[in-house]
C-alpha cells in the first residue's frame, strides 16, 4: 500500500467518523419528526416502520386543540424576552463599573456575582414561592420573570463583564481628556461599543430563560400560563402517553430554536466561550 | 488631584452597579438565607396549626438517618461523575477532530450546538421515546444489528434506567463541552507546534507538553459548569423517570419534599446541602484554576 492510498484510507475513515457523529446527533430529531408524521397504527408496529406509509399531520392539530399550546409559546416568548431586556439593562452598567473602574472590592465582587449565577435553583425555589404568592404573583408574568432575573442577571453581567474589559484602554482615556463625563463615556462610548457582543449576550440569556423548567412548573399553576418546557412535560397523563402529539409539539419547539441556532452560530459561540475562556 | 479622581471613579462604580447589586441582595441572596432559616424550623403547609417551631439542626439530622435522601445523594454523585467524565474524553475528543480543517466543519459545529440549545425537558421526552419498550428506536437497531436478541424494556430497571439517563445526557452537553475545549484550542499558537515538531516530539508528546497545558485552564472552567449542572440534575430525571428504578436525584427528592408533601423544614434542609455540596464543589475548581481565573 503506497502512501497515497493510506491517505485517502485515513481521510475516508475520518469521514466515516464524522458521518456517524453528525447521525448520533441528528437521529433523535429525525426520530422524532418521523414519528411526528406517521399514522397512529405506524407509530405502534412492532419491529418499527421508520418511514411512515402516508404522512399525517393530524398530531400537528393535536398539539394546538387539545392544549394551549400556542399560549405556552406565547408564555415562554414575553417571560424570555423580558428578562433578557430586563438582565441586559440592568447588567450593562454593572459590567462596565466591574470591567473598567478601578475600585477596592472588585475581585471579590465579582466572585460573589459568579457564585450567585451557580445557586442551584432548587434552593431559593421555596421562598420565592412564599414570596410570590404573599405578592399574589403567582400566575403571572412578573412572577416568572423575577425569579428568572436571579440567574439571567449574574449571567449577563458575567458575560458582558468579559466582553467590556477586551475593549482598549485608549477609546476611555481620549473622552476623558475630551471633558467627558461618565455617563457620557458609557452611552455614547462604550455602549455602541459592545452592540455586537450584547447581541450575543442576550442570546444566551434568552435561550437559558426559554429552557428553564424548575421556577416555570412552580410559579405557573394555570395551564394558560405554562411556558413551553413544562407544558410539554405535561402532555403524558396517567392514562395515555400521547406519543404522536409529544413528538409533533417537540418538532413545533425545536425548528425554531434550529434556525435561531444556524443564523447566529458565530454570535452563540462567541457568547460561550467568552464566559468559559480566559486569554 | 489623583486621588480625588480615584474617589470619583470609585463613586462613580457604585452607582452604576447599584441598581443590580440590590437587585441581586433581593431576590437570589435573600431567598437563600430565608431557605436556610426555614431549614431549622419545623414548617409544614399541610399542617398549619403546628405553627412554626424552631427546632435547631433537627431536619438535617434526620436528613442523614433518611435511606431515601441518602439514595439520592448517592444517585446524584453517580450521576455526575460518570456523566462529566464521558463528556471530558468525548468533549476533547471532539474538539481536538473540529480544531483539523476539513470539509463540512461548519456543518458540525452547527449541529453540535442544537442538543445544547433545546429544552431538557424535551430532550428527556424525545430519548424517552427512543428507549420504548416496544416502539423504541433503541432496541429497533440494537435488534436489526443482533447486538440484543429481544426487546428490552430499558426503562425498567436500575442499571438499564441510569444508563438511558447518562446517554441523553451525554448526548445533550458533550458538544457544549466540545465548543468550549475547541475555543481553548484555536487560541494556542501554531508556532509552537512547528517548533515542537522541529525538535522531534511526535504528536502524543506535542498533545501532553503543549495541547493539555494550555487548554487545561478552558477545561477547568467548562468542568466546573458540567459538574454543577450535572449535581443539580432535576429536568431530566423528573420528565424521564420520574425518580423511578432508583433515579431520584437529589434536587427532585428535595423539590418532591417541599412542593409535594410541602414540608418545608426538612427541604429546605435538603435544598441547603444542595447549595453546601454546590459551593464546595466551586471552591475545589476555583483552587484547581488558581491564578487563571479573573
Amino acid at each position: 500500500m503506497d502512501v497515497k492510498t493510506a491517505r485517502i484510507l485515513k481521510s475516508s475513515l475520518f469521514y466515516v467518523m464524522v458521518v456517524l457523529f453528525l447521525v448520533f446527533i441528528m437521529l433523535p430529531f429525525i426520530w422524532q419528526f418521523l414519528t411526528s408524521i406517521k399514522p397512529l397504527s405506524e407509530i405502534a408496529s412492532i419491529p418499527a416502520k421508520w418511514f411512515p406509509s402516508k404522512i399525517n399531520v393530524q398530531f400537528y392539530f393535536n398539539v394546538f386543540e387539545k392544549h394551549p399550546f400556542a399560549r405556552y409559546l406565547l408564555n415562554s416568548f414575553i417571560v424570555a424576552s423580558i428578562t433578557t431586556f430586563l438582565s441586559i439593562l440592568i447588567g450593562a452598567s454593572a459590567s462596565y463599573a466591574l470591567a473598567r473602574l478601578r475600585f477596592k472590592g472588585k475581585k471579590v465582587l465579582l466572585m460573589a456575582i459568579l457564585s450567585i449565577s451557580m445557586f442551584p435553583t432548587i434552593s431559593t425555589v421555596s421562598p420565592l414561592f412564599l414570596i410570590l404568592k404573599s405578592l399574589g404573583l403567582l400566575n403571572t408574568y412578573a412572577g416568572l420573570i423575577i425569579p428568572y432575573i436571579t440567574f439571567a442577571l449574574p449571567l449577563s453581567i458575567w458575560l458582558l463583564t468579559n466582553f467590556f474589559s477586551q475593549l482598549p484602554k485608549s477609546f476611555e482615556e481620549a473622552a476623558i481628556l475630551d471633558g467627558c463625563t461618565r455617563l457620557q463615556i458609557f452611552f455614547k462610548i462604550m455602549l455602541p461599543l459592545i452592540k455586537p457582543a450584547t447581541f450575543s449576550v442576550a442570546l444566551l440569556v434568552f435561550i437559558n430563560s426559554w429552557n428553564e423548567y424548575i421556577y416555570g412548573l412552580t410559579f405557573m399553576t394555570d395551564d394558560n400560563m405554562r411556558t413551553v418546557p413544562v407544558g410539554i412535560s405535561l402532555f403524558p397523563s396517567n392514562y395515555e402517553l400521547p406519543w404522536g402529539d409529544m413528538a409533533a409539539a417537540s418538532i413545533v419547539v425545536t425548528v425554531p430554536l434550529i434556525i435561531l441556532v444556524l443564523v447566529f452560530q458565530k454570535r452563540i459561540i462567541a457568547g460561550l466561550t467568552s464566559g468559559g475562556v480566559k486569554e | 488631584m489623583k486621588s480625588s479622581l480615584q474617589k470619583q471613579e470609585t463613586r462613580d462604580a457604585w452607582i452604576m452597579m447599584s441598581p443590580a447589586i440590590i437587585i441581586l441582595l433581593i431576590i437570589a441572596v435573600y431567598p437563600i438565607v430565608r431557605t436556610f432559616w426555614i431549614s431549622l424550623h419545623e414548617m409544614v403547609l399541610t399542617d398549619p396549626g403546628s405553627g412554626f417551631p424552631f427546632i435547631g439542626i433537627e431536619n438535617y439530622t434526620k436528613l442523614f438517618q433518611d435511606p431515601r435522601a441518602l439514595a439520592s445523594i448517592a444517585f446524584t454523585f453517580k450521576f455526575t461523575i460518570t456523566t462529566v467524565v464521558l463528556e471530558l474524553i468525548i468533549g476533547v475528543g471532539l474538539a481536538l477532530i473540529m480544531n483539523k480543517k476539513f470539509k463540512g466543519r461548519g456543518l458540525v459545529r452547527a449541529a453540535i450546538l442544537i442538543p445544547w440549545a433545546i429544552p431538557t425537558t424535551v430532550s428527556a421526552l424525545m430519548w424517552k421515546f427512543i428507549y420504548n419498550d416496544q416502539y423504541g428506536l433503541f432496541n429497533d437497531v440494537l435488534f436489526r444489528f443482533g447486538i440484543i436478541d429481544e426487546y428490552k424494556a430499558w426503562l425498567s430497571t436500575e442499571s438499564g434506567t441510569f444508563m438511558a439517563l447518562v446517554i441523553t445526557d451525554v448526548w445533550k452537553t458533550a458538544p457544549f463541552m466540545a465548543l468550549l475545549v475547541l475555543a481553548g484550542l484555536q487560541m494556542i499558537p501554531d508556532e509552537l507546534y512547528e517548533s515542537a515538531k522541529i525538535d522531534g516530539a511526535n504528536a502524543f508528546q506535542a498533545f501532553v507538553k503543549i495541547t493539555l497545558p494550555m487548554v487545561k485552564s478552558t477545561i477547568l472552567v467548562a468542568l466546573l459548569f458540567r459538574t454543577l449542572d450535572a449535581f443539580r440534575v432535576f429536568d431530566l430525571v423528573s420528565v424521564m423517570t420520574g425518580g423511578a428504578n432508583g433515579s431520584e436525584s437529589v434536587s427532585l427528592y428535595a423539590y418532591n419534599n417541599l412542593m409535594k408533601f410541602l414540608d418545608f423544614g426538612y427541604g429546605s434542609a435538603l435544598s441547603i446541602l444542595i447549595f453546601i455540596i454546590v459551593f464546595i464543589i466551586s471552591l475545589i475548581y476555583m483552587k484547581a484554576l488558581g491564578k487563571n481565573l479573573a
